[in-house]
Order: structure tokens, then C-alpha cells, then sequence
């Protein structure tokens, strides 16, 4: 067991060094580089290789990359180009803002998408069925820049019971933060939850379809009993890693809803820094984007190794 | 023991098809299960029994519903109960063992909490009196060491002892009436024989009435007192069971019972033509007029009524059961198969081993597999031109593992596969040119699988001809048009796909696309027990004419040794994929024989209820063959003491040139065994 965690920590580090190779390497062949991009028309002559200097960009790309690498892992990432300021300063309340807005839909949107999946499979094709696969059906064909600017629309401009767009400083405090998340949150959730739905519902149909289902009902064993006990600890298991990877696409940053509400996260800060050719930003995320994605990943993969008997025991015995 | 205690009148399942017609799976089916007896409800697949044991619970599976009748049970129509009412008779009054247990136990609830819910609704006991209570149900179906089995996940246990938990689960309310739906199917030879008489002893322990559903003749004559033969949904014959099995009256079990491979007989059985026709398909008359060799005119526009006969407490579903009567003794009469056997060796097995064992990281730069104890080792068989071999074997013995090597989807550790003397075939398959993979086809167990369901027959058959002949067009069309011939299947099923052939015919495309590369040696792996027994003698024979005409070699492997001893010249017994046996099979099935040889033909179940099986082994499951020593000494009922654990025993050749490998010399060999 020990040694499988190790290997599959291990293996994601290597996951890490590659994509940070990646997007060096990726950041390197592109056309001009910062100091062009920085100075502009007058990158040429002696500014250009002042600037060059300052910011280390004359030494050979590999001498480069390694005083980057040793500096990221200590959690320096340098400093952003456009506000000339240090970009763990940067992305610190960004990552706050983000993980905000994150666990709120998570939070919202598990437990409703867990229920939604089940009731909807359990009174499958009747009513109550029907009527939340209809909508679950809609909410995720709707992209959510369409949908977010709806909610905007409704809520926003004609009831006006909430901000339309968050205008607050980045390091805002969380209770100045929390009304105006309320939109954005909502439409994120939809979204996501009515994906979750999706995936609950056919998972819990594939096990009330299975033998060991019918041999609960013919041992007499209660209706709801048998499906807390015997149906929804196998339904969900799989359930597992999908709802890991949602939440590593929601800590990444929801790019397209974080630029319609014009909300300070991480997602936002993507889109200015590779409009900005801030590419030491760029490079910063996406190893921070990665590791999220990894760790997660790692995470949920211990949980189902945990929770699923047949692999533990597997596992044990080699 | 006359009291009733299940009553099943005019009952009628089915459903509705995409066209909205009323498509029957049950047709008006009534029957009494009386207290304390055992009935077997026998049939082939999609005849309605599972069906009806079902209903027997007042479960109808989802998708079908009752069109009418009722299942009456302690003077309550169990079909119409509410599900909280029927909760209570579920597992306290009626209890089912399911046929597929690894399957029905819930996979995340350990095995003593699984029989501990059922005592938790079907009895007032106290926690400390329940536990105790396990104990007891897990001693009871002969699991050993309860404490630790009840502490175990449903994956960590064998088949068999799956089984058994299920057995001890349904057993804990106590219930008046058992239900078991093929509860011994997918289970070893010697492990059903065990499974069933724990079944038997338990119905004679508690008096339990039992019904037990099952597609196996051999397995329903030991336990049963009386028979229901179902076809198409209905019954066709019911009545006691001696008298069924030795006397039936009515063609399709008189058919059945000649179509089953007998240990006793060498050579082919008859087989039936044709098969059951599916639900929706049904005619007027009856439902059996294609098949019949007693048909009449009549048969085919009327429908004929189950009739009582008072004399032999049998009800017939025939018009011409008067003529059967007088001359249904199962004389059964067997095609004896030709040997074609040459002279010529073909393929050449020494000192093969099979390894699974994962190579680490040094092994895979040196390319070799280090495992001082590989699944399969020391196999050294000769196989002559023309020659039909047997591998026989409970799982694990490594038989398909052989196969698997000689057909080169798995690299041998060591030892030489040598091809007609000359071309070795130890290799890979990715080294292998194109005729040697020609040379040697494979047809597998499974034909749903083995089938490529988009394809259509011809392009399934295509495929080997245009790969290993390069034929196109008219040419093309000609070869498989021949080649369907052969199997008797007509040229109109070139454009159906697999989903619209029934099993026998698909495994028919299956022979017939082997056949299409015109191979010296056929794999075939368990290819007929996925097939309902009528069609299982229908494609043997088909096997064995192929071979005369083409003169090719059969490897079979088989866990039926029955069916074995129908077929082939030769058999090699294995255990732990270690050799054990090897000989004519005309002597293998004689004695002497090797031990563990003697636990296989003992376990064997045959269609009539005099012939009972004989256990001598523990049905005990082994991991690993033994680092030393025989591959059978775990479970030898005869081991001679440390000789046996020590030292390989050595082959002893009989007079009649049959190879034993025993420390026991062969008379003493001889002496006490089973005749």
C-alpha cells in the first residue's frame, strides 16, 4: 500500500517536470520574448540587452530553466511582467478567490447532484425521473457563457437583487466577496451538477440491475435498506474520480464564467497573462494548474483504493 | 408429506414487443410443490424455468409481468402481494440460492455481515446469539475456519465456497421452500459433486422442499424426487424422476437424454435437429413439431393439452405418448467415431513451461522470465497427424494456458513446441510468419464473443481467405459458400449478423471460419459448453465429420468428461498444470488410473438417478502448485508421506501404454479403487 502511494506520488512528479519542460520549452520558441513584449518599439540597442540583464534572459535557456525550476520549487516563481510584482504576490489572492467560488459549488453542488442522481434512477422513467433528466439534459447542453449571461439578465439587471459583475479589488476580504459570488457560483453549479447527475443515475441503475441487487430483494431484505447498504457503496465508488476531476477543472479556474462576471480568479488571470505575454505568469500556472490536477487526481485514486475492498485486498496481497 | 405448500395455477408470463404484442415466456403453467420434496425443473435456455422459479418468490423481472394466473403460497397469491408484505415471506418462508453466487453476493459487505442481515430480519435472535448463529450456518455448509470466512470480503473466497455462503445465507431464515437457480452451473466437476450432495444432505436435515431449476440432467437426477420438463414455456412432461429419466414419454426429453455423452459409452451421441423455437415465434400446434421424429400430421395445427396419466403419476404434453410408452427405454445408440490417425507426429511438446509471473525490471533487459515455479511445467506431449487430444482438468489446471501457448498468444518460459519436426513454434506470435499462424486456428468457448458482432457472416468467414489466400470476388464467394455447406448452414445466412443466429449456429460460423484457413491442428477450448445439450451433440458430430473429411488434429479441452470420452483418441489429464495422466482414452477411463483421474471420472454426474457420484477428494482450492514434490499431494486421498511431497513422481507406463505419474506402483494402484 505504502509503496503504491509512493509510486503514484513519484509517478506525478514526473507528470509535473514534464509539463513545466513544456510549457518552457513552449515559451521559448514562441516569437519575441518578455523584454520585447515589455519594452515595445523600443526593444532594440542597449535597452533591449539592459533589459535582457535584469531579467536574466542572457544566459543559455537550460541554465535558465534549472534556476527557474530551483526557484519554483522553493515557490518563487519570479515577477509578473506587466505589474513588475512578484508573482507569488500575484497569483496568492487570486488562488484564494478561486478556491472561494470553488468550494462553494462544490459544496452546493455534490450533495444536490448526489440526490438528483439518485432519486432520478431509483423512480427511473417515472415522473419524478423524467422531470429532473429534462432539466439536468437542458442544463448541460447550455453552454455556460449563454447561461451565465442569462442569470446576469434575470437577476441582475431586471429583479436587481444581486451584482450583475464583481467589481471589488482582488484581496478582498471574504464576507465583502460572498454577494457577489452568488451568480457565478450558480452558474458554475448548474453545470456541473447536472453532469454529475448524469453520471450518479446511470451508475446507480447499472447496480440495481445487478444480480447481487435482485438477491438483496429475494432475501427479503427492506427497500431503502437495501439501497443504502447494498446499492449506493458500489453505485458511487466510481463515482469518485469523476467528481475529482470536476473539482480539479473548478480549482483551475472556470475560465469562461470568472471572465463573464469579470471575477478575480485564477481562470481571469489566465486569460490577461496570455493576452499580457506575461509569460512567467504563464509558466507559473500552468505548474500550478498541473499540480492541482495531479494531486487531485492522486487523491481521489487512494480514496477508491481505500473504500473498494476488492482492490485493497489485492493490493495487500502483492 | 402431501401437504401443498406452493401452488402455481394457469400462470402466464411475458411481455410486450416493440409492436405491442403480447410476446409469453410462461404459458399457463400449473403445478404443486408438495412439503418436503425436491422437484427439478429441467430445460434448455429461454424454456421459462428461471422464469417461473422467479415467480415462485412473487418476483417477476423487470421488463416482464404477470399476463395471468397466480402463485399461491401459505393461501396468498404471492404475484399480487405488496413488496413490504413480501418481504417477510422473502427469506424466512421462501429462500433462493442463486446460480451465479460470486456474482449475487454485494461486493463491499464482508460475508458474516451478508448471512447476519438475513438473521437480522428473519429471526429474533440476540447479536451474540446471531454470531454464534453464523458459526453454525458457515459449519453447517462445510466452510472451514467460520470465524475467519465471516470476517472475508465475497472476492477473497473460491466458487465453490461462494456457493456455499449462499447456501448458509438461504438457510438462515429457515425457510420452508429452497429455490436454486443452476446453483452448481460454472462450478468444477469436483466441487458441483460436493455442492450437491451438501444440497441433498440438507434437504433430508431440515426437510426443506427444494426446487431446484437446472439445464443439467446429470445434476438434477441427484437430487431430485420428482421432474418438470419445460420447452418453449410450457411444461412438456412432469412426473417422478426415476421414471423420466429411465422411461420418458415424451420425444423431446426421449431426445435429450440420447443427446447426452455418457462416461460409459465411447463414440458420438445422436443428436436433435434444430432448436427451440424463440418466445414470439411460436405457431399454432405444437411447439415442438419441428424436432419431433414422432410428429404426425395432427402435431402441426393442434396444440396438444397436458394430459394426467393416473398409472404413472406422469403428465404428458403429447399426442403420442401411447406409441413412446411401449418403447421409450433410452436404448442410446452412439456414432462410434473413425480414428484417422497417422502414423506422422505433427506437433511436438517437450519440457514446455508457462510462466505468468510479472517479469521485473532485470528480467525484461535480459528478456527471460525467472520463476522457479511456473504455472504450467514439464509438459511433453506428442500429438500425431489426424489425432483428437484431450486436456482435461478443473480450472487452474493450466489447460487453456497450453492452448494459449501453442497458438502463440503466450510466450513459454521454456521447453520446445516443434511443428510437423521441423518449424519451431516456441516463439511469439508477433515472430510467427503468416502459415504458421495459418496452421493452427482456434475456436473458443464463447461464440458471442468470439464473433465480431458488426460483421456479417460472410465477412466473418472472408476474413481468413482473403488474409491467408488472397481471394477476391466470385472466387471468394464460392469458398464461403462451401464452407457454410459444410457446417449445414444454408447460403441465405452469409448476410445475417451473429445477433440474429442462435448459439449452435454462431458456434457453427465459428468452426466454419477455423476451417476457412484449412489448419493442420484446431484449438478447440471448451467450444460446446456455452451450448444447451441438444446442440452440443449436433456440433461434436459436425467436429467429427469436419475431421474425417479434412483429416485435421484436434486439441480439446474440456472440463466434460463425458463429452471428452465421446470425442477423443487421447487424453491428458493435468492438475496444476503438471501432467498427471496421459493415455488412449479407452484406458484412461479405465483402471488404473492416477489418483486425482479417479476424483474427476468419480465426480462425474450422469443423467440417472442409480448412478451416484463417488467423492473421494476434498474440494479444496489451491493457489499455487507446490514447490516440490507431486502437484497433487494437497488433495491425494492416497499420499504414501514424504515421498509424495518431496520427489516428482515418476511416469509408470500401463500394458495398454497408458502413462501414470504416481509414487504408488500400479497394482497397488489398482487394488483400492472405485470400479
Amino acid at each position: 500500500m505504502l509503496f503504491l502511494i509512493i509510486k503514484r506520488i513519484l509517478l506525478g512528479l514526473i507528470t509535473l517536470f514534464i509539463v513545466s519542460l513544456i510549457t518552457f520549452v513552449g515559451t521559448e520558441i514562441l516569437p519575441g520574448d518578455a523584454c520585447t513584449t515589455y519594452l515595445e518599439r523600443q526593444a532594440f540597442g542597449e535597452q533591449l540587452e539592459a533589459c535582457y540583464r535584469r531579467l536574466g534572459l542572457n544566459v543559455p535557456a537550460y541554465e535558465r530553466y534549472v534556476s527557474w525550476a530551483v526557484n519554483a520549487i522553493q515557490g518563487d516563481f519570479g515577477y509578473s511582467l506587466s505589474g513588475e510584482m512578484p508573482i507569488k504576490e500575484v497569483l496568492g489572492p487570486r488562488i484564494k478567490n478561486s478556491l472561494v467560488l470553488a468550494s462553494a459549488a462544490i459544496f452546493i453542488g455534490i450533495p444536490i447532484a448526489l440526490i438528483l442522481g439518485i432519486v432520478t434512477a431509483l423512480w427511473r422513467d417515472k415522473l419524478p425521473d423524467v422531470a429532473i433528466s429534462t432539466v439536468t439534459i437542458f442544463a448541460m447542453t447550455i453552454p455556460e457563457f449563454i447561461s451565465a449571461t442569462l442569470l446576469i439578465l434575470i437577476i441582475a439587471i431586471w429583479l436587481e437583487w444581486l451584482p450583475g459583475i464583481v467589481i471589488v479589488p482582488t484581496d478582498v476580504s471574504f464576507f465583502e466577496l460572498l454577494p457577489n459570488i452568488i451568480l457565478p457560483v450558480i452558474a458554475i453549479a448548474m453545470i456541473m451538477t447536472a453532469h454529475m447527475a448524469r453520471m450518479v443515475r446511470s451508475s446507480v441503475i447499472q447496480v440495481m440491475a445487478s444480480e447481487y441487487v435482485q438477491m438483496a430483494i429475494l432475501k427479503g431484505v427492506p427497500y431503502w435498506k437495501m439501497v443504502f447498504k447494498h446499492v449506493l457503496p458500489n453505485a458511487l465508488l466510481p463515482a469518485i474520480n469523476v467528481v475529482a476531476l470536476t473539482i480539479a477543472w473548478l480549482l483551475g479556474g472556470v475560465v469562461v464564467t470568472e471572465v463573464v462576471f469579470n471575477y478575480p480568479g485564477l481562470g481571469r488571470l489566465v486569460i490577461e497573462s496570455i493576452s499580457n505575454r506575461d509569460l512567467p505568469t504563464v509558466q507559473a500556472l500552468a505548474i500550478i494548474l498541473a499540480s492541482i490536477y495531479v494531486s487531485i487526481n492522486l487523491l481521489a485514486d487512494l480514496m477508491t483504493l481505500m473504500l473498494n475492498p476488492r482492490l485493497k485486498t489485492l493490493q495487500i496481497r502483492k | 408429506m402431501t401437504e401443498i405448500i406452493q401452488k402455481v395455477k394457469n400462470l402466464s408470463i411475458g411481455f410486450k414487443s416493440k409492436k405491442g404484442e403480447e410476446i409469453l415466456i410462461l404459458r399457463n403453467i400449473s403445478t404443486n410443490i408438495k412439503k418436503g420434496e425436491t422437484v427439478g425443473i429441467v430445460g434448455e435456455s429461454g424454456s421459462g424455468k428461471s422464469t417461473l422459479a422467479l415467480a415462485m418468490m412473487g418476483y417477476v423481472k423487470q421488463g416482464l409481468y404477470t399476463i395471468g394466473g397466480e402463485c399461491e403460497f401459505n393461501s396468498s397469491n404471492l404475484l399480487k402481494m405488496k413488496n413490504r408484505d413480501l418481504e417477510k415471506i422473502r427469506g424466512r418462508k421462501i429462500a433462493m440460492i442463486p446460480q451465479n453466487a460470486g456474482q449475487a453476493l454485494t461486493p463491499n459487505l464482508k460475508i458474516g455481515y451478508q448471512i447476519d442481515e438475513a438473521l437480522q430480519l428473519h429471526s429474533d435472535l440476540k447479536e451474540e446469539e446471531r454470531e454464534q448463529k453464523i458459526s453454525e450456518l458457515l459449519n453447517k455448509v462445510r466452510l472451514p475456519s467460520p470465524e475467519t470466512i465471516a470476517l472475508r470480503y465475497p472476492h477473497e473466497l473460491s466458487g465453490g465456497q461462494q456457493q456455499r455462503v449462499a447456501v448458509a445465507m438461504a438457510l438462515a431464515g429457515t425457510p420452508d421452500l429452497l429455490l436454486l437457480d443452476e446453483p452448481t452451473t460454472g462450478l468444477d466437476v469436483t466441487t458441483q459433486a460436493h455442492v450437491l450432495e451438501l444440497l441433498n444432505f440438507i434437504a433430508k436435515d431440515t426437510g426443506t422442499s427444494m426446487v431446484y431449476v437446472s439445464h443439467d440432467l446429470g445434476a438434477i437426477a441427484q437430487v431430485s424426487d420428482r421432474i418438470i420438463v419445460m420447452y418453449s414455456g410450457e411444461i412438456v412432461l412432469e412426473g417422478p424422476s426415476r421414471d423420466i429419466l429411465k422411461k420418458p414419454i415424451h420425444p423431446y426429453t426421449y431426445g435429450l437424454l440420447k443427446s447426452i455423452p455418457k462416461l460409459s459409452l465411447a463414440g458420438l451421441p445422436q443428436s436433435m435437429p434444430g432448436s427451440q423455437p424463440q418466445p414470439g415465434t411460436m405457431h399454432r400446434g405444437c411447439s415442438f413439431f419441428d424436432r419431433c421424429d414422432f410428429s404426425e400430421e395432427k402435431c402441426k395445427s393442434n396444440s396438444p393439452q397436458l394430459e394426467y396419466l393416473e398409472e404413472l403419476n406422469t403428465s404428458v404434453r403429447c399426442f403420442n405418448h401411447k406409441s413412446l410408452m411401449n418403447d421409450s427405454q433410452v436404448n442410446q445408440t452412439v456414432n462410434k467415431i473413425k480414428t484417422s490417425l497417422q502414423d506422422k507426429e505433427i506437433l511436438n511438446i517437450s519440457e514446455v513451461s508457462i510462466s505468468y509471473a510479472k517479469q521485473n525490471l532485470l528480467d525484461q533487459v535480459l528478456n527471460r522470465i525467472s520463476d522457479d515455479n511456473p504455472t504450467v511445467k514439464d509438459i511433453n506431449i506428442n500429438i500425431k497427424k489426424g489425432e483428437t487430444i484431450a486436456l482435461v482438468g478443473e480450472s487452474g489446471s493450466g489447460k487453456s494456458t497450453i492452448l494459449k501457448s501453442i497458438a502463440g498468444l503466450l510466450r513459454t518460459k521454456g521447453g520446445v513446441i516443434k511443428f510437423d519436426q521441423k518449424r519451431n513454434l516456441s516463439s511469439d506470435l508477433k515472430e510467427r510468419d503468416p502459415n504458421d499462424l495459418r496452421i493452427i486456428q482456434l475456436i473458443f468457448q464463447n461464440p458471442d464473443e468470439s464473433l465480431n458482432p458488426n460483421h456479417t457472416v460472410e465477412e466473418i468467414i472472408a476474413q481468413p481467405l482473403k488474409l491467408y489466400f488472397g481471394l477476391k470476388g466470385e472466387e471468394l464467394k464460392k469458398n464461403i459458400k462451401e464452407l457454410l455447406q459444410k457446417v449445414r448452414l444454408g447460403e441465405f445466412y452469409m448476410s445475417r449478423y451473429p445477433r440474429q443466429l442462435s448459439g449452435g449456429e454462431k458456434q457453427r460460423v465459428a468452426v466454419a471460419r477455423a476451417f476457412a484457413a484449412k489448419p493442420d491442428i484446431i484449438l478447440c477450448d471448451e467450444v460446446t459448453s456455452a451450448l444447451d445439450v441438444s446442440v452440443q451433440a449436433a456440433v461434436l458430430n459436425l467436429l467429427q465429420q469436419l475431421k474425417e473429411d479434412f483429416g485435421t488434429t484436434y486439441i480439446f479441452v474440456s472440463h466434460d468428461l463425458a463429452v471428452v470420452r465421446a470425442i477423443s483418441d487421447r487424453v491428458a489429464v493435468l492438475y496444476q498444470g503438471r501432467l498427471c495422466e496421459v493415455g488412449p482414452s479407452k484406458d484412461v477411463y479405465q483402471f488404473p488410473s492416477h489418483p486425482y483421474t479417479e476424483v474427476l471420472l468419480g465426480a462425474v454426474l450422469e443423467p440417472d438417478p442409480d448412478i451416484k457420484p463417488k467423492l473421494v477428494a476434498e474440494d479444496i482450492v489451491e493457489e499455487k502448485p507446490p514447490q516440490k514434490g507431486c502437484s497433487f499431494q494437497g488433495r491425494c486421498s492416497r499420499i504414501l508421506g514424504d515421498i509424495c511431497k518431496n520427489e516428482i513422481p515418476p511416469w509408470q507406463i500401463t500394458n495398454s501404454g497408458n502413462s501414470i505419474r504416481c509414487h504408488i506402483p500400479l497394482k497397488e494402484l489398482q487394488k483400492d479403487q472405485i470400479n
